[in-house]
């Protein structure tokens, strides 16, 4: 459990004063809040500073929690690059501020911040901490925004990542991603299947923090299961299992403890590659059920199968527009994969794309209006990013290893996929739509297909 | 899977030894002689199987000749684990992005109708797998397509649809852990799994 106070710098009367007057005149607060503000230089992000958190109980508990909540809010305010921020070790001297009277604002100002990040965390029990954050703004010496969490003290980075989520949005309007969850396949634990040919390597569904921290297990079936996808509400996540034998679409309901298929399968229907509609109501997938590989849509109870194509080629891999109105697909009916397009009734094809071998597009979310696919380059795959306005592709990686299954950040700022590139081992990276800001999350066994939550 | 290989492939080693003996017992003097044993000769390295860059020459004989081939109950005795070790169903391999079964899959499509119709009790899943180039979602698609193929072989040559399952593996299960020609020859394949007997 997590509470959440926001701290106005103000006395309670104040705030008294000032909520009245904001019913009176909303244009008048509104100009406040433009004022907490910060910005940069001109034509420059502001430069942020996040010291150390002050630990104001002697235990080692909150020593740690104080250096980790800065550590990880440092990391998550860097990876949207909003703001320019400041190496950590460039200002460890600087003493740190019990208040703001106390905040060195020249020593600030001498290493060119604009904004500093000032947070303690304290001991309210053996199990419970209180953490204040405050962002200053160094020229006009405010209080630009106030925060004050208190919940266990297990897990402290998820309130670096709220924090983060928090000063991005009261900062610069946008919704951050650092509380979303990014779900693959791994064999990282080194199991074989259950099964009468010996020594294949289980894939394992997991996910994990965006940042790949906080790993957790969810399928432990000793089989192989394949590309997991997310419902939007994040409650949930799809995935391809050979549990039964065969191929089959499996709904894993992550905080209820119940499976459900909305796809079926037999012995002699399989299914695969699940996507859920961006209401959460159906999914998409494939099946071979009418002797042909097509795409087909449920709801997620398994009522209402349609059909959306019936074509004797390999229809696969479908995603969904933001909308809900359009999917997008892998076909090989001209010869080789390429990507498509139609209405999420099966109406109205097109074809998107025209190179050796596409596969495994993944539509942006708003307000970008893009489609990421997977293209063969050479020897192995790069991830490339198509404009549905203008047509253009553009190429985020550059063949080092093989790139495949990228996965849109809900903010549509960033892709994760799977590369090869280093060692040979399948690895997720995250990276951003321009190609820059390339981070690898994984590093145990082989890690692969992600999906990003919601 | 080097392991899984080599092992497999001592295993056909066995079952080829066995089979001669087998005849050996049958026949007498026996015809021992390497070059018309009925398997194809396990080379020594650890990935033996098909680098068929130019299709091997065609066998001379089939597979094994009827009168030669283990009593039931020499299979009968072994558990479902032991025979999928020592199988005696062959891969048919696949050219790139293929799912066609020529010369040479046609012949070991055949020589495994054989077998299955010598044990009508016999069922079989026939796996389809992709070599590791190209990506995971749509190898399913291939390798589905792959083990459809040789399952269709199989049918036209009179075996019953429900002896013969299928199930994709896309790329997930490499025969051979190798990054180059051979091995993605010898992971083109559709593998037959006896699942009852």
């Amino acid at each position: 459990m997590m509470t959440t106070r926001i701290l106005r710098p103000m006395s309670w009367t104040s705030v008294v004063i000032a909520l009245a007057l904001l019913l009176v005149a909303s244009g008048q607060a509104q100009q406040d809040e433009v004022d907490l503000k910060i910005g940069g230089d001109v034509g420059r992000p502001p430069s942020f500073a996040v010291p150390d958190c002050l630990a104001l109980t002697p235990d080692a508990a909150t020593a740690e929690a104080a250096r980790t909540i800065a550590e990880v809010l440092w990391d998550d305010l860097e990876f949207e690059r909003e703001f320019r921020m400041i190496p950590r070790d460039v200002y460890r001297t600087i003493p740190a501020a019990r208040s703001i009277g106390d905040l060195a604002f020249n020593r600030w100002a001498e290493l060119g911040a604009d904004g500093v990040v000032s947070c303690s965390v304290r001991a309210l029990s053996g199990t419970q901490i209180e953490i204040t954050a405050r962002l200053f703004s160094v020229r006009s010496l405010d209080n630009a925004f106030s925060v004050q969490y208190t919940g266990t003290n297990q897990n402290v980075r998820r309130y670096a990542h709220q924090l983060s989520d928090e000063i991005h949005r009261q900062q610069r309007g946008l919704e951050g991603v650092a509380r979303t969850r990014i779900a693959f396949v791994s064999d990282r634990d080194g199991e074989s299947v259950l099964g009468l040919v010996e020594d294949r390597p289980v894939k394992e569904v997991y996910f994990a923090d965006y940042d790949g921290a906080n790993v957790q297990r969810v399928t432990a079936t000793r089989t192989l299961n394949l590309f997991p996808s997310w419902s939007p509400d994040g409650r949930a996540i799809g995935y391809t299992s050979y549990v039964s034998g065969f191929p089959d679409v499996v709904v894993s309901h992550l905080f209820e403890g119940r499976m459900t298929s909305p796809s079926s399968g037999t012995t002699s229907v399989h299914n695969s590659l699940s996507a859920f509609s961006p209401d959460g109501r159906r999914v998409a997938f494939n099946s071979n059920r009418d002797n042909s590989s097509d795409i087909y849509v449920a709801d997620i109870d398994g009522s209402n199968v349609q059909r959306l194509t019936s074509n004797p080629a390999i229809d696969t891999s479908p995603t969904w527009s933001p909308n809900g109105q359009q999917i997008a697909f892998t076909s090989d009916r001209a010869g080789q994969p390429q990507i498509y397009v139609m209405g999420a009734d099966g109406t109205g094809l097109r074809r998107l794309t025209y190179e050796t071998y596409c596969d495994r597009a993944t539509w942006s979310p708003a307000p970008f209006n893009e489609i990421a696919y997977s293209s063969k380059t050479g020897p192995g795959h790069d991830i490339k990013v198509l404009d549905l306005a203008t047509n253009e592709v553009r190429q985020v990686t550059f063949g080092l290893g093989s790139n495949e299954s990228p996965s849109y950040s809900p903010n549509g700022r960033h892709i994760a996929f799977t590369s090869t590139r280093g060692s040979g081992l399948k690895q997720i990276y995250t990276v951003d739509r321009d190609g820059k800001n390339l981070r690898r999350l994984t590093s145990t066994g082989n890690n692969e297909t992600a999906s990003w939550s919601r | 899977m080097q392991v899984r290989g080599t092992r497999s492939w001592i295993g056909v080693v066995t079952f080829a030894v066995a089979m001669l003996a087998l005849q050996a017992c049958v026949r007498k003097p026996p015809p021992v002689t390497p070059e018309t044993s009925p398997l194809p000769p396990p080379a020594s390295g650890e990935r033996p199987a098909a680098r068929p860059v130019t299709p091997p020459p065609p066998a001379p004989t089939p597979v094994v000749p009827p009168e030669l081939l283990a009593p039931e109950d020499e299979f009968a005795r072994r558990t479902l684990e032991e025979l999928n070790r020592e199988s005696p169903l062959e891969a048919v391999f696949f050219g790139l992005d293929s799912a066609e079964l020529d010369e040479r899959a046609q012949r070991a499509a055949e020589a495994n109708a054989d077998v299955l119709l010598r044990f009508p009790n016999w069922v079989v899943t026939i796996e389809g797998h992709c070599d590791e180039r190209g990506t995971p979602e749509y190898n399913l698609g291939l390798g589905e397509r792959r083990a459809l193929a040789a399952q269709r072989y199989l049918i036209q040559l009179g075996l019953a649809e429900s002896r013969v399952r299928t199930v994709s593996y896309g790329k997930e299960f490499p025969f051979d852990p190798g990054h180059d020609d051979a091995a993605w020859a010898s992971n083109r394949r559709a593998h037959f799994v006896i699942t009852s007997k």
